[in-house]
């Protein structure tokens, strides 16, 4: 029987040859990623009522991004819960400060193709860039799988979302799923497998395919899934297998796009499906420009602002948090960060920073922002009258520079 | 009972607003929903019934979204389609959400009762009877159980007795 990925990926964990779309399985969790926010602080105490244990502490990993820095009480506690924690449960896989979840973990060589793996936060579809199948579950859930060892699931369809040809200079992997979300909506992906095909998809770095997978969040798919190959091989710097979807698996729906017709793209207040191209929004005058999150921050990223920045100041506030301590350290080697901070930036931690709205940094009243973050829903990132406008790490810069929402592909000429 | 009307995509962050995040849930509760309406928090009344357009609960995987919306003493969710991990989040927490493809017809103030096994849903104020997807028995014996924690707890217990 013809698979998709989604499919043979479920079908492992579930320990069956194959599995249709809809049937529910029980599938064996491979590694279950936590924060500290949805992680120790909530599933501590559940373990405790139950006066049980985690089934496999060697299949856990838990990183701390969300209430970091800590500035008060309660957030220090919450840190501290994940350190101590950590250490009871014995789990040795623990990044403390280290960058946001989604980066570090496949950065730390956690992810491989095959793998099927749990994360306690809505962005883990991040993982099936990789060819895992990687979703998000909340506390709850999560405390489910740390007592058994797996979790239930709904075999999903795949919406293949195929791009041909080759991304534009200056339009990149954010364009693409800004240009998705807006035109499929929030709940364009029905809570099914998304997959991410074509030649244009196979072109792209693993962190720009991280982005993709990422915001299939906001697509409203339950996971984000890219085939296998030589690119995933290069990135983990080991023997890989290959998953991939058979060519002629039933597909839910199936969408072709010629990559190297979409324009940059940006998304208004206070929804990410608010997509238009970016010469839709010129007489947008944003007052602070902020370059972070795990689907805008990674060392790509950085690299995209810096091919704007260079030689250019910024006339807005202009906020960078790179997404990993490592990437913010290639970005120093290598020269990129120091054209970020010449252009005027101002360096925040590696952690989810404003992207979370837990923090120190919150958007003040009337603030309008253009962001490369994944959401922006009213009050997110600060105050519910703060305008948050979405796009790529390009048009983010380009925007800082002119001080209104900018084409980048005028300053990349 | 009383029904309270939404929109289309509801967020999580407007449900549980990432500045409180780090309170506890009675805390956070206050807020829910204030970003679309203010007075939600405290005029709702144990047993009213939130319901909604597509896509309920977009957005983050914080379960304190359904939490809140349990602990202000919402009894069920009605919605034209819920966002997937919001939806696994509210059954686990034992706030049964049903889908209801006919949740425009309902009011803000109706009066309904909902049987989430049979799947419908009477408003007592127009006197129809709406179809919803009915929620499977095994989920919602977890429903009943308070939801997945003491579910876990009732099987732990029966298994180390
Ligand atoms: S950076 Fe933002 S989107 Fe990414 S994990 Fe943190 S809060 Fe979530």
């Amino acid at each position: 029987m013809s698979q998709t990925l989604a499919q043979k990926l479920v079908a492992r964990a579930a320990g069956r040859s194959s599995v249709a779309p809809g049937e529910i399985v029980t599938c064996k969790v491979d590694l279950a990623m936590m924060h500290d926010s949805s992680g120790p602080r909530r599933v501590k105490p559940m373990l405790e009522r139950l006066g049980a244990k985690v089934w496999d502490p060697g299949k856990v990993v838990v990183i701390t991004d969300h209430y970091l820095p800590a500035y008060d009480d309660e957030s220090r506690n919450i840190i501290r819960i994940a350190r101590e924690w950590v250490r009871e449960a014995g789990i040795d896989s623990f990044y403390d400060a280290q960058g946001i979840c989604h980066i570090v973990l496949p950065e730390r060589g956690h992810l491989r193709p095959g793998m099927f793996v749990v994360g306690g936060d809505s962005h883990s579809p991040t993982g099936g860039a990789f060819a895992a199948y990687m979703f998000g579950v909340g506390a709850t859930e999560m405390l489910g799988v740390l007592v058994t060892g797996e979790i239930w699931l709904k075999v999903p369809h795949t919406i293949a979302m195929e791009f041909a040809g080759k991304l534009g200079a200056g339009v990149s992997a954010k364009d693409v799923m800004l240009f998705l979300i807006g035109r499929f909506g929030l709940d364009g992906g029905q809570y099914q497998a998304v997959e991410y095909r074509g030649d244009a998809i196979r072109e792209l770095s693993m962190q720009e395919r991280m982005t993709l997978c990422n915001m299939t969040a906001e697509l409203g798919g339950q996971v984000g899934l890219i085939a296998s190959d030589s690119v995933t091989r290069e990135f983990l710097k080991t023997e890989i297998e290959i998953w991939e979807s058979d060519a002629d698996a039933p597909l839910l729906a199936h969408h072709r796009f010629n990559a190297g017709e979409l324009p940059p793209q940006v998304a208004a207040p206070h929804s990410p499906a608010n997509t238009k191209a970016v010469h839709e929004f010129r007489d947008v005058k944003p007052n602070l420009a902020y370059i972070g999150a795990c689907t805008g921050a990674k060392l790509e990223d950085l690299r995209m602002a810096s091919r704007i920045l260079k030689g250019r100041k910024s006339k807005i506030r202009l906020l960078v948090a790179p997404a990993s301590l490592r990437d913010q350290q290639s970005a120093e080697r290598e020269g990129t960060l120091q054209v970020l901070l010449d252009a005027g930036a101002e360096l925040l931690a590696n952690s989810c920073g404003m992207c979370a709205g837990y923090g120190e940094h919150l958007l003040p009243e009337k603030a309008v922002a253009i962001s490369t973050t994944a959401r922006n829903f009213k009050g997110r990132m600060g105050a519910a009258s703060a305008q948050v406008y979405l796009a790529s790490p390009y048009t983010v810069a380009a925007s800082a520079v002119a001080g209104r929402v900018c084409d980048p592909r005028e300053m990349l000429a | 009972m009383r029904a309270w009307v939404f929109g289309d995509n509801v967020d999580t962050d407007v449900l549980a607003p990432g500045r409180y995040m780090k309170l506890p849930i009675e805390e956070i509760a206050k807020h829910c929903l204030e970003a679309i309406d203010p007075s939600f928090a405290a005029a709702v009344r144990p047993g009213d019934i939130v319901v909604a357009g597509r896509n309920f609960g977009a957005g983050s995987s914080r379960e304190q979204a359904p939490a809140a919306l349990r602990h202000l003493g919402v009894a069920a969710l009605v919605a034209e389609s819920f966002a997937g991990l919001f939806y696994r989040n509210a059954i686990n927490l034992g706030l049964p959400a049903l889908v209801c493809q006919q949740a425009r017809r309902i009011r803000p103030g109706d009066s309904l009762t909902v049987n989430a096994e049979a799947g419908e849903i009477q408003n007592l104020t127009t006197g129809e009877t709406l179809a919803c997807e009915p929620i499977p028995a095994h989920l919602m014996q977890m429903v009943r159980d308070g939801g997945l924690l003491a579910h876990l707890e009732k099987r732990c217990n029966t298994t180390s007795s």
